[in-house]
């Protein structure tokens, strides 16, 4: 059966040859796939049954064998251990300043030392992820607005200093006397400067909890880019209730009060945000990474351990084995949800149908709404 | 536009939005599908030319595509996607669509009229560009009996868009081979969101990364829309005679050939593609190129023919590398409508700050709170 005029090009019949499929997921090229479906392949020339077998035209998607349209983040788990981290570092400053305001010297004391502790941690996870370590100073060379990473950079470090600051005026605190000569001038310097950097360390956590979300969405990963409304709010208030669920296990019940609140306050921003986000996902058509799989499961153990942790918070301030098994649901959870996101990021962009579901969606979307003029594809 | 606002969407000129004074006007290809045979060489002269490490060996059974997909050590990368009759009719049909949606030509209208022309071969194979491509002979026979015939018959192939009728029938199969490149995108996530300055924007509009103020944080690689660039892993091989493999966990991709644009020398791909598929010079003359060539081959019946990246007005501002596609950009692993995703950051900051707010008052609540 001659079928182009190219078939007089074609090497006789080589019946034997059978081509090696990849393991194909659902979506291939047409053509591929007609040649999985028929037994005798049109490319091996012995024509056949091709065409009777096509029943149903191709579906309106189809992507080059599979293969991702975007790249995932070359990520590994430093980072979303440092999201996790660092939320409680930012929440556990916010905590050390309002003990500070309301004389709650306990608080106050183990929060700024679990906020020194946080951010010596992150900055390590920082650190190991990068490709050349050797070079991570590289990021202080300069201060660049459209990037977040370089944005967040400044904010950590901001954070960092005045950490250390707080720090060492709780240490100084714990030293037995008061001494004179040049350490004396220290720790008078040290007491001068303790407030103001208390001060500084409350503003700049609320950036450093809240700028992750920014470095998720601001990239070409789809679940990340379509979640940007809503995943700031989601963060805010995980870094809320793990830095306050940490303060449930390491405070006394007596002191703890205020991070109870905050705890409470962030299990409602994270609750409320996440189901605005995921309805927001399911509308873009990219929840799926969230739902299923690895992530999936993280996120509703998370959710669960959330909830849970917040019902622990409201009878925590009778008993403090409430207050360490609650904390420790709330710091589980809120970590979970950090790993969940940034692995169903990944897995949403090595799928090529999330990458191009929703682009093709919005660009019939514009057209239908008599936009024309703003496609990548043209015709003249 | 403002200043500020150029700098994250819409049209502009990059190279004088970067700082550049006195730039030598922006430079870019003009990739002609239609007109591409697969060979590759421009895979091999871009190895070449920027010694670029093996990145393993292996048979994908991907119809000829063994390369995969552009990234730190391919910079050029054919794409062979085989299409049936089907495919080649929907194709068509999509490019018929476009065209009735009455998508606005990019600025002044391309006197394609006057290029080229050849009424070669209407239904089978697009016609070569003038001077260029294979020989006509089948296809003009083919022209000749179909002239020969009655009305009637021609009628049954269907018409160009501007009404005049196909010769021949669809083919039965076809090859699409598409060279992908990076779009040096006017917008480029991928340099926008580098925290080092690593990528930079040169004076010819170029993006290109300098691989020793890359830290490896592999920002860039999620952030581009196109999936272009890539950390080097140390699973490369070397191809030099020391053994090295240089920049490991270093952010690489195309430069366009900073090296020899500076010397006033064509890029290495362009240089040597044998069929001028690749074509490079200033993008205004490519983009003027590509919309010759568009217009030629829907008025030789192939509507399929499409632009990509002409659209100064797209999400990344148009891009560099202009593209002659002959099916949806899906279809070659191209994001239909990609996006840079940093000109929403200031929407995106906007409701971060918010967010920030939002937990600074709930300190305030919970400490204060407690105390009445
Ligand atoms: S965003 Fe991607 S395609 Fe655009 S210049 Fe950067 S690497 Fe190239
Ligand atoms: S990997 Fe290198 S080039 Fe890419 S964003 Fe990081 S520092 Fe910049």
């Amino acid at each position: 059966m001659t079928t182009s005029a190219f078939d007089s090009y074609r090497p006789p019949d080589e019946g034997g040859r059978r081509r090696r499929r990849p393991s194909l997921r659902d979506n291939v090229s047409g053509a591929a796939r007609s040649m999985a479906r028929g037994s005798s392949g049109w490319l091996t020339g012995d024509g056949g049954g091709r065409r009777e077998a096509q029943a149903v035209p191709d579906v309106e998607f189809s992507s080059y064998y599979g293969r991702s349209v975007v790249k995932p983040m070359p990520w590994k788990h430093e980072i979303p251990a440092y999201l996790f981290i660092g939320g409680v570092a930012a929440g556990s400053g916010l905590l050390g300043t309002g003990a500070a305001a309301t004389g709650l010297d306990v608080l106050r004391r183990r929060s700024r030392l679990t906020a020194m502790a946080a951010v010596a941690v992150s900055g390590g996870l920082l650190v190991s992820d990068l490709g050349r370590p050797e070079r991570f100073l590289n990021m202080l060379r300069t201060v660049k607005l459209t990037s977040p990473m370089s944005v967040g950079t400044w904010i950590f470090s901001g954070y960092s200093a005045f950490t250390g600051v707080t720090t060492a005026a709780e240490l100084a605190r714990m030293l037995p006397q008061r001494s004179s000569g040049p350490v004396g001038t220290v720790l008078r310097l040290l007491d001068a400067v303790e407030t103001p950097a208390g001060v500084g360390q409350a503003l700049f956590a609320a950036p450093l909890a809240a700028y992750t979300s920014v470095l998720l969405s601001d990239t070409a990963t789809p679940l990340w880019f379509e979640s940007r409304r809503h995943l700031p709010f989601v963060f805010v208030g995980s870094a809320a209730l793990a830095a306050s669920g940490v303060q449930m296990v390491l405070s006394p019940v007596a002191q703890a009060g205020p991070a109870r609140r905050l705890a409470l306050l962030g299990v409602a921003s994270d609750l409320v945000a996440m189901h605005r986000l995921e309805s927001q996902l399911e509308e873009d058509g990219v929840r799926e990474p969230m739902e299923t799989g690895h992530a999936g499961r993280m996120l509703r153990t998370a959710k669960a351990l959330i909830v849970a942790g917040g019902l622990g918070t409201v009878l925590a301030g009778r008993s403090r084995a409430v207050a360490v098994v609650a904390g420790a649901a709330l710091a589980t959870g809120s970590a979970l949800t950090r790993f969940a996101i940034v692995d169903a990021g990944i897995e949403s962009a090595k799928d090529p149908k999330y990458t191009v579901e929703p682009q093709k969606a919005r660009l019939e979307q514009r057209r239908a709404q008599g936009t024309v003029d703003d496609s990548i594809v043209t015709v003249r | 536009m403002s200043y500020l606002q150029r700098q994250l969407g819409g049209r502009t000129d990059p190279a004088q939005d970067a700082g550049w004074q006195d730039a030598p006007g922006r430079k870019g290809f003009f990739t002609d599908t239609s007109i591409c045979i697969g060979c590759k060489a421009c895979e091999v002269a871009c190895k070449e030319w920027n010694a670029i490490p093996l990145d393993g060996l292996a048979l994908s059974a991907n119809s000829y595509d063994n390369t995969g997909d552009l990234g730190a050590s391919t910079w050029r990368h054919v794409a062979f996607v085989e299409q049936d009759a089907d495919r080649i009719a929907a194709a068509r049909e999509s490019g018929r669509r476009l065209v009735e949606l009455g998508m606005p030509g990019v600025g002044a209208p391309a006197q394609a009229a006057t290029q080229g022309g050849a009424p070669a071969g209407y239904g089978v194979l697009p016609a070569p560009v003038e001077d260029h491509g294979p020989s006509l002979g089948d296809m003009l026979t083919e022209t000749r009996a179909f002239e020969d015939r009655s009305p009637e018959d021609g009628a049954s192939h269907g018409t160009t868009v501007d009404g005049t009728p196909m010769v021949g029938a669809l083919p039965e199969f076809r090859w699409l081979m598409a060279s992908d490149v990076c779009k040096h995108c006017t917008h480029a996530g991928c340099l926008d969101v580098c925290p080092t300055g690593a990528l930079f924007r040169s004076e010819h509009g170029t993006v290109v990364v300098q691989a020793d103020i890359c830290n490896g944080c592999g920002y860039c690689v999620g952030a581009c829309p196109f999936g272009v660039i890539e950390r080097r892993s140390d699973a490369s091989t070397t191809v030099r005679g020391d053994g090295h493999v240089p920049n490991i966990g270093i952010a690489q991709k195309c430069t366009l050939c900073y090296d020899r644009l500076q010397h006033d020398q064509t890029p290495a791909c362009a240089q040597t593609c044998p069929t001028t598929s690749i074509r490079f010079g200033d993008r205004d003359d490519m983009v003027e190129a590509a919309r010759a060539r568009v217009s030629q081959l829907h008025e030789q019946g192939f509507t399929e023919a499409r632009l990509y990246g002409a659209n100064d007005d797209d999400g990344v501002g148009g891009t560099g590398s202009v593209f002659l596609l002959l099916d949806e950009p899906e279809v070659y692993g191209l994001p239909p409508d990609p996006v840079c995703a940093t000109s929403r950051l200031p929407e995106m900051f906007r409701t971060a700050g918010y967010a920030g707010l939002g937990m600074l008052g709930a300190a305030a609540v919970a400490f204060l709170g407690g105390r009445s």
